[in-house]
């Protein structure tokens, strides 16, 4: 099942038509775009068609000025001679939910823990979605634009200026 | 005393086995930092656990948000401080990437990278298997283990005048040309270890109480190992040959001979913790051939790009490279406004990834196991809580 990004997201678009609302293969970083609500199905399909049997990588960022927040998901193949994709997903701030697909690779459980603990990005069906980095009790998501370092931690006061 | 107490005192009809929740940790010398391993046992036996972490968060992406490109190189020689020339090449890497193949790094200083990066892999190495002697009894190797391991901090002493946090590889090149009394040193060095590989190797690998400790414990299936995204000698442990080093041949990485050793299930099963201990072993002379290819061919030359000068603006963009760590693959994820200060930085470290399968590998195993099977995993907890 080896292939070469060009037909990888041949196949991609074959399956999903315009469920894949945006294509940038120019950059850097090739990637392709769709809704959260078709993401556990393209995860399926990217793994069990594609042999993608690798979530290398989830990035969540803060587009700030209105923008939302976006989770990047770097998907490759254990085989590294063969390319992967990255997948970009756009939610809105005030309701940042996005399907988890911990039952798809593994390893999204902490990833998607991670992202939930520093971004702020819900992730729909994880099975423990608590923090995992900051202490339980922590208060916001550090990674967001709006942040605001809180003056003291349980009495310590923040010197940092 | 009447013969009916007597029957109650040895009648153990009444008594019963309860399952007991163990608290390994954050502070126990087996972990190797500050993990916390929670663990519900029954008698001897492990039926789960679950590793805590995050006790030495402080938000390492966060920082890289506050300050700039340049200071972030610095934070990164704190992720895997064993490991920190890797670290450093990882994040320069994503940042380079961003100018595009105008940017060109000098031939020497892709030399010196790659010199750094393997003497520190070497470095990394010993401690791993050192500390993991220790940690199922044998004292001795880990004494043989530091000794070789100072000679290799030595060396970065004078390279960059750091022995851990190197701050060494910048964007476009490295800090500090090295000169030929530096290379007649690593020269020593790889003349002096070689030999020394084959005296550790016998001391611990033919050792009978470590094999039994080792062999057929934590056995860590393929399919598992790449579902939990495991990389580096954990994975290739489990068989599997994929090191970016030859995959995806960053650097100069493809001029190089050298072979990817995997496990092979030797003493016990494919995959266990043995396996991965013995990936690491053979890895060093793997290092030690290329460091002694790079001295050898080695040019002169520039040490820096000049297209990167003054205060480093990276342009407008993302990229996500990823290296071969000791550990395993550390990728960054950058984000670039064309400020000096980078929008986001985001980390994937090795470690992270190793130690989220410890529940799935240890279900079974004895609680002296699960030392073993932590001590396997090489983790470092300064990269898994960043």
């Amino acid at each position: 099942m080896a292939m070469d990004r060009t037909t990888l997201v041949a196949e991609v678009e074959k399956a999903f038509g315009a469920r894949i609302t945006e294509k940038d293969l120019a950059g850097f970083e090739p990637f392709l775009r769709c809704e959260p609500a078709t993401w556990p199905e393209l995860a399926r399909f990217l793994k069990e068609r594609c042999g993608l049997d690798m979530l290398c990588c989830l990035t969540g960022v803060d587009r700030g000025k209105g923008q939302g927040l976006e989770a990047i998901y770097n998907v490759e193949a254990c085989d590294a001679k063969r390319c992967g994709i990255s997948i970009r997903i756009r939610v809105p701030l005030d309701n940042p939910v996005i399907p988890s697909v911990e039952k798809v690779w593994q390893t999204a459980d902490w990833h998607e823990r991670e992202c939930w603990d520093l971004v702020g990005i819900r992730f729909e069906g994880h099975h423990n979605l608590v923090r995992i980095l900051c202490a339980e009790d922590w208060e916001g998501h550090p990674l967001r634009k709006d942040y605001k370092s809180p003056d003291r931690y349980h009495g310590i006061k923040n010197n940092v200026v | 005393m009447s013969s009916d107490s007597a029957t109650t005192a040895v009648n153990a009809g009444d008594l019963r086995t309860e399952e007991m929740l163990l608290n390994m940790g954050p502070q126990h010398p087996a972990t190797h930092g500050v993990l916390r391993v929670m663990v519900r046992t029954d008698g001897e036996v492990v039926l789960d656990c679950e590793p805590h972490v995050g006790y030495l968060h402080r938000c390492f992406e966060k920082h890289c948000e506050s300050v700039t490109t340049l200071q972030s190189v610095l934070y990164t020689d704190r992720l895997d401080y064993l490991t920190a020339m890797g670290n450093n090449w990882g994040f320069c890497m994503a940042v380079e990437k961003l100018w595009g193949p105008e940017l060109v790094i000098p031939e020497r200083a892709e030399y010196i990278r790659v010199i750094c990066q393997e003497l520190n892999r070497i470095a990394s190495h010993l401690l791993a298997i050192g500390t993991y002697g220790m940690d199922v009894g044998a004292i001795t190797p880990f004494l043989y283990c530091f000794r070789e391991r100072e000679k290799i901090l030595t060396i970065f002493e004078h390279i960059c005048g750091q022995r851990l946090n190197y701050n060494y590889i910048r964007p476009g090149g490295v800090a500090y040309d090295i000169d030929d009394a530096m290379l007649g040193m690593i020269r020593d060095f790889c003349a002096y270890f070689g030999p020394k590989v084959d005296e550790y190797d016998d001391l611990l690998s033919t050792n009978d109480i470590f094999v039994h400790r080792t062999a057929h414990v934590g056995v860590l299936p393929v399919k598992t190992a790449i579902d939990y995204g495991c990389t580096g000698p954990v994975l290739r442990g489990s068989g599997v040959a994929r090191d970016l080093r030859k995959d995806q041949p960053y650097g100069i990485y493809e001029r190089f001979q050298f072979n990817v050793p995997v496990g092979t299930g030797e003493r016990g099963t494919l995959g266990d913790c043995f396996d991965r201990y013995m990936v690491r072993v053979r890895e060093m002379r793997e290092s030690l051939r290329i460091v002694e290819q790079a001295v050898k061919g080695i040019p002169g030359g520039e040490i820096r790009s000049t297209k990167i000068k003054g205060k480093i603006r990276p342009p407008k963009g993302e990229a996500y490279t990823r290296i071969e760590n000791s550990r395993g693959e550390l990728g960054f994820y950058v984000v670039s406004e064309g400020k000096e200060v980078l929008y986001r930085v985001k980390c994937r470290a090795p470690s992270f990834h190793n130690i989220s399968v410890l529940p799935a590998i240890s279900r079974g195993a004895m609680v002296a196991d699960l030392i073993a099977i932590i001590g396997s995993m090489d983790i470092v907890l300064g990269e898994v809580d960043r």
